[in-house]
């Protein structure tokens, strides 16, 4: 199972801040497209793609046990 | 107050939590950087702000931006606080304070923190007014994403 985390803006549009996904060995933009259809998010691509709480690539390759964090431009400061 | 350089907080910063942690003989300069929350934006008032964060990542980048400032300037310390949570117009957002043997490191260091702050720190704020609200996204205007993961070029202009 991947954790897959949702913040600000996305977290609104999804709904929820976490969910949870079968996606063992699956690459990051296959969940994403995965992630975009089931909960209609429309704008995961203008975020960045955080896996264990390290920027990702999006060909990285989830295995179950990752924290998979969707981050959507920063604003702190 | 933590027992670390790099934190997350939802209660109200005091600067002197990161000068504390700075203050040391080698140092001839602390230079702080003190982020407020304002009330206008380009003539829209605002309420209040929410801040989120992604807490754990947060603070590892946070000493991140900390190594980059010894690898850049060498003899620093450094000491970053970011609040999350509901804030008021001037209550204190962020706080860093850097220490080095010369004033001119001190500044360029402090400065360099608040702009990778900015790109590389999962931090968010939502902007509440009047009239509505927003999660306000890239601040910089100027960066492509394509690559998605921000290089340290990305430095804001103004």
């Amino acid at each position: 199972m991947i954790n897959v985390l949702f913040f600000a803006e996305l977290q609104e549009s999804a709904g929820r801040d976490k969910v949870t996904v079968e996606a063992d060995g699956v690459s990051v933009s296959e969940l994403k497209s995965r992630l975009s259809s089931t909960y209609e998010l429309n704008n995961l691509d203008y975020a960045m793609i955080a896996v264990n709480e390290e920027y990702s690539q999006e060909d990285t390759v989830v295995k179950s046990g990752d924290v998979v964090a969707f981050i959507p431009p920063v604003s702190g400061g | 107050m933590m027992d670390k350089n790099y934190w997350i907080t939802e209660e109200p910063i005091d600067p002197a939590d990161c000068i504390g942690k700075v203050t040391r003989n080698e140092a001839g300069a602390v230079n702080t950087f003190i982020g407020t929350v304002r009330e206008f934006t380009k003539g829209k008032r605002t309420l209040f702000l929410e801040y989120q964060a992604y807490v754990p990542m947060a603070e590892k980048k946070l000493a991140q931006i900390g190594s980059e400032i010894q690898e850049k300037w060498g003899n620093a310390d450094i000491a970053i606080v970011h609040r999350i949570g509901r804030l008021e117009i001037t209550d204190i957002a962020v706080a860093i304070a850097v220490s080095t043997p010369h004033r001119a490191d001190a500044f360029d260091a402090s400065r360099y923190a608040i702009e990778r702050i900015k790109e590389i720190v999962p931090i968010w704020k939502k902007e509440h007014w009047e009239d509505g609200t927003k999660w306000i996204g890239d601040q910089k205007e100027n960066t492509s994403y394509d690559a998605k993961i921000p290089s340290e070029e990305e430095m804001r202009d103004d």
